[in-house]
Order: C-alpha cells, then structure tokens, then sequence
C-alpha cells in the first residue's frame, strides 16, 4: 500500500458528521497563539481537536484592548479623531469617516462636493489596501510566500499616495469633521492615474499565481462553507456575508459620501465558502479601482471643509488679517466646537463589514459616549460555526479568509 | 429610517401588544428613530420589532447617562435590510439593579456584544449563556466604560514601587 493510499484510508475512518464521541476517542485541547503569525494578530484559539479535526473552538480576545473608546471620553471632538483611527489600523479611513459622519450628523453640517468626492477617493484606496494586506497575509498562511511581496509593493504605492495628500502613511488624520484637512497637492492626480490604470493588471497577476496553484484552490474550495441565513443572524456583513450570495452592501443599499455618483458592482458570491470569500474581496479591488477613478474624473470643484468656522478652522493666511478668524481658529484648537446634546449611528461600509459609530453629545465640546461597532469583532462570531467539524488546516485558511483585525476587535 | 410618524404608529402597536408601559417613549431627531422600551419588557419589544421585519441586529452597546437616572443605557441598533430602515431601542436601567433579558435566543450575533456591555457597564445579561469579561482581564474588578470610573487607573510599576503593587505581596 501506497503512503498516499494509506493516508486516504485513515482520512476515510474521520467521521465529520459531528456524531457523539465514543468511549475509544480522546479530546485534545490545543491552544493557539496569543502570539502566532496565522492569527494575524494577538488572538488566542482554544481549539479542541479529536484527531485533526476541530469539535470546538473558543476564541479569546482583549490582548490589545487600550480603552480607546473610553478615552475618546476626555478629548475635544476633533481630538478624537486621530484615537479613533487607531481602532482597525487597516482602515483608519473608515474609522474617521464613521466618527466625523456621527459628529456631522450631530451637528448637522453639510460635507461640501469636493470633501466627498475626496473621501471617496481615500476611502477606496484605503479599501485596496486593507484587501492587499489580507490577500498577502492570507497567501502566506496557505504557503504562498511570494504573494505577500507581491502585494506589499503595491501597498507601498498607496501608502505613498497617502503620504502625499496627508504627510502620513498611517493613520492619517485626513478626515475632518466638515470635510477633509486639505486639497490633495500637485502631481497626486498624475500619481493616482498611473496606480489606477496599473492596479487591475497587477490583480490579475495575483488571480494568475493563486487560482492557477492546486493547493490553493484544494485548500479553498468547499472548505468551511456557512450558509446566508446563519451570518445574518450571527450580525456578519461585508465580504463575507457576500460570499454567501447576499449582495449587502452599504454603499449602494444607503449611499452615503456620494457613493451614488458612481458606477460600480457588487462582487458576490455562490456557496460561501473559503474559495468564494477570496474572489469576492480580489473582486473588490477592480471595483474599487473604477470607483476612483469615476471620482478622480468627476472630481467638483469647490472647497473641501464647510465654511463654517464654527466647526473647521480658518484658512491659515486669514489669521493675519481677520481678527473674526483669529478668535475662531483659538476658540477651535483651545476648546474645540460644542455639539448639541443628541445621539447618532452612522453605519458605513468598511472592507470588513459595517463599521458604525454611535456618538452621544452632552452639549459639551467632548463626546460623553464613543462606541465603534466594529465589523471583525462581530464577525469573529462566525469563526466556530465555520470550522466546527473540519480540519484544523482549514481552520487557519477560514480565519485568513475571515480577515479579522485585533486592533478593531479589542479596540 | 422611518418617519416621525411612522415611529409613533409602531410605538402604539407595541404598547397594544405588550401593555402600555412597555414603550416609555419614542424620540425622533435627525433622522434617528428611537424607542425608549421598559427593560422588563425589551426582549418582547425585541422579539416584536424582528417578526416586523427589523431581523439584523446591528449593533448592540452600551451607555452612561451620568448623573441622568436609571444610568445605564442598552442600545439595540435593528436593521431591516428589505426596506433599509433603522430603527434604534433604548433600554435604561438603573445601577443598583443592571439587570436586563439577553436577546442571544432572538439574534444569535449579540454573543459578543453583551458580553461587551457585561464587561465594560456591568450589566448583567439574564439568559446568556456565557456571561464573562470579554476585553477587559477575568480577575479585573470594576466596570471602566462607567462615567464615574477614573480615566487613568493603574499606576506604572518601577522598581520602588514593585513592592506595593497588587500580587506582589507573597
């Protein structure tokens, strides 16, 4: 008898019903992580196993908690939004965009044209980002060693252009209450074009190396599948929840950031499984791709902050001329702005699932209660119910596919 | 959203349903329609809403209404992903009694978010099946999202002050 055929014929006597265990089979409780690269961050699994195969699994988080939202707690408005962002540091974007909405909400400020549409812009780049470090991540942890350099290089591009409109690669702070802090500067248009019209080529080189590999696709397809009705129930949304043929999505079902203006399809997918939760997020990036580049053309002309100086601060040469400016910009940056007392919830579609921001305003110029709704932390719900009964390899290939960040779950 | 209207003529549904005190009140401001449930009654209220059509579970979290009483607020964000409205439930209870029916058995996905709410306001979730900290340490005493809960806590250990820190003493 072959090894192969040996291997096949064990493989054979797992039963993967789920049946009561026997007096004969023993339970092996293995822990994994806090600290381990395929935990893509500091989560801690206590899987227990019969043979390879996973009965239960408990994750266990807060390894990272840093209180942010407590902390939110005792800073002026705009003071908060770079702690904001630190929440899910893939898409501190989107942890801006959903604060400063709830704040504007509060307020009721108007987002000027030109601050939308360069919302958008970033906030799509910032989509192609975070989906270029899962898909790197992921590949790594099925083998694929090369995908990761492959998508770095073009995260780095990004990371550029990010530096280039902000002075930042990370958490920006680009995002303002009322708008955005400035208008993007001279040659970021040449330098977005050029990225927009080299990155579909660049995916389908990815799509090239992965759906072409055997081992990927084995470890994919079919694995780990969770039906439509169960991720609604268990609050999953985003990728994942598309996948599984649902076509949710926030950016079309209740437009915000003028997301209406654009063309753009939904990528979904069929059974839900892990093969389907990759093409759906490597779908993405092209959509992504013409999202930008609709806004890039369409581009308004106008400010980018409201003009109310209530809220955003003056251009900085009216200070030497305008004593109205002077007393605005100090009465901003010593006490910032005070928001009537009220409650809001502004959802946003984020590249993992819905990130909504609840704010409570007391009338003072500090928000009395933050709270993210983070899509990894809800989604991370579904991780048992997908791997229940399947390999532990599987395991790691449902958690890449689950792109779960720490930062966003403990916050 | 619904409108203001609308709002009222789901409130009064609700209080012909489950008695008039189940809803207290219903605000609507900025767009932003809430309910204001009596705790006793919010898994019905809940339970409700879903067969209505409200079946996503948004989001579920907490909120000190410091020095306003009852303090604590539980907040139920519901979906309804066919018409694409929201509608918000506001549950308040006081903190000498933070005591609230868990919803898990209506909406499998508030697991996490009560425990969340367990952990950061120490309201207790009746009906949860695994009602531990989440975020913050197992053997972490107080509940820090609370408004009367000092912003920095811990002091920095260093090596004077090693002795006199927490667990140091055997």
């Amino acid at each position: 008898m072959s090894l192969t055929e040996d291997y096949r014929k064990r493989e054979e006597s797992i039963t993967l019903s789920g049946e009561p265990i026997g007096e004969t089979h023993e339970l092996l409780t293995l822990n994994i992580g806090p600290h381990h690269p395929a935990t893509h961050g500091v989560l801690r699994l206590i899987t227990t196993l019969e043979g390879e195969v996973v009965r239960d699994i408990k994750p266990i988080v807060g390894y990272v908690h840093t209180g942010i939202e407590k902390t939110c707690e005792d800073k002026s408005y705009w003071k908060a939004i770079p702690v904001v962002e630190r929440m899910d540091y893939l898409s501190y974007y989107f942890n801006a965009t959903a604060f400063c909405g709830a704040v504007e909400t509060l307020l009721g400020v108007e987002v000027p044209a030109r601050a939308q549409y360069l919302r958008v812009i970033h906030l799509e780049l910032n989509r192609i980002m975070s989906h270029l470090v899962w898909l790197g991540t992921s590949a790594l942890d099925l083998g694929a060693i090369s995908m990761f350099w492959y998508c770095f290089r073009e995260r780095e591009t990004i990371l550029d252009l990010f530096e280039m409109s902000s002075g930042q690669r990370m958490h920006t702070r680009y995002i303002q209450v009322g708008g955005v802090i400035e208008d993007i500067p001279r040659g970021f248009e040449a330098k977005l074009r050029k990225f927009i019209a080299e990155m579909p080529d660049r995916a389908d080189q990815y799509a090239d190396l992965l759906e072409k590999n055997q081992i990927v696709l084995q470890r994919l397809h079919g694995t780990c599948q969770l039906d439509e009705e169960t991720l609604l129930k268990l609050g999953v949304t985003g990728p994942l929840l598309r996948a599984a043929g649902n076509p949710w999505d926030l950016r079309k079902a209740q437009p915000y950031s003028s997301y209406d203006h654009f063309q753009f399809k939904i990528p979904v997918g069929t059974v839900g499984d892990n093969y389907d939760r990759y093409r759906v997020r490597h779908a993405e990036l092209y959509e992504s791709v013409k999202i930008i580049e609709q806004a890039l053309d369409g581009l308004p002309e106008g400010p980018f902050i409201t003009p109310d100086r209530k809220v955003a601060l003056p251009p900085r040469h009216e200070l030497a001329t305008s004593m109205e400016a002077l007393i605005h910009h100090f009465k901003l940056v010593t006490e910032g702005f005070r928001v009537p007392p009220g409650e809001a919830y502004y959802p946003i579609e984020g590249p993992r699932g819905e990130l909504g921001c609840f704010v409570r305003a007391d009338g003072s110029a500090k928000p009395a209660r933050v709270h993210m709704r983070d899509p990894s932390f809800v989604n991370l719900q579904a991780l048992g119910p997908m791997v229940r009964d399947s390999y532990i390899a599987d395991l790691i290939a449902t958690l890449a596919m689950l792109d779960p960040v720490l930062g966003g779950i403990d916050r | 959203m619904p409108d203001a209207t609308e709002l009222e003529l789901t409130a009064q549904e609700l209080r012909e349903a489950h008695g008039a005190e189940s809803i207290i009140d219903a605000t609507f401001h900025r767009n932003r329609a809430t309910l204001i449930a009596n705790p006793a009654h919010v898994h019905d209220v809940l339970e409700r809403l879903q067969a209505k059509g409200y079946k996503f579970l948004a989001s579920l979290h907490g909120c000190d209404y410091y020095p306003e009483e009852p303090r604590l607020g539980i907040l139920y964000e519901l979906l309804d992903m066919d018409r694409v409205d929201r509608v918000s439930v506001k549950a308040r209870v006081h903190t000498e009694d933070a005591r609230i029916s868990s919803v898990i058995d209506l909406f499998p996905g508030a697991d996490y978010p009560e425990r969340e709410v367990y952990d950061m306001f120490g309201v207790v979730f009746e009906g949860h099946p695994d009602l531990r900290r989440i975020l913050m340490p197992e053997d972490y005493e107080g509940f820090p999202q609370r408004r009367d809960f000092p912003l920095g806590g811990e002091p920095v250990l260093f090596t004077h002050n090693e002795e006199r820190s927490y667990g140091k003493w055997q």
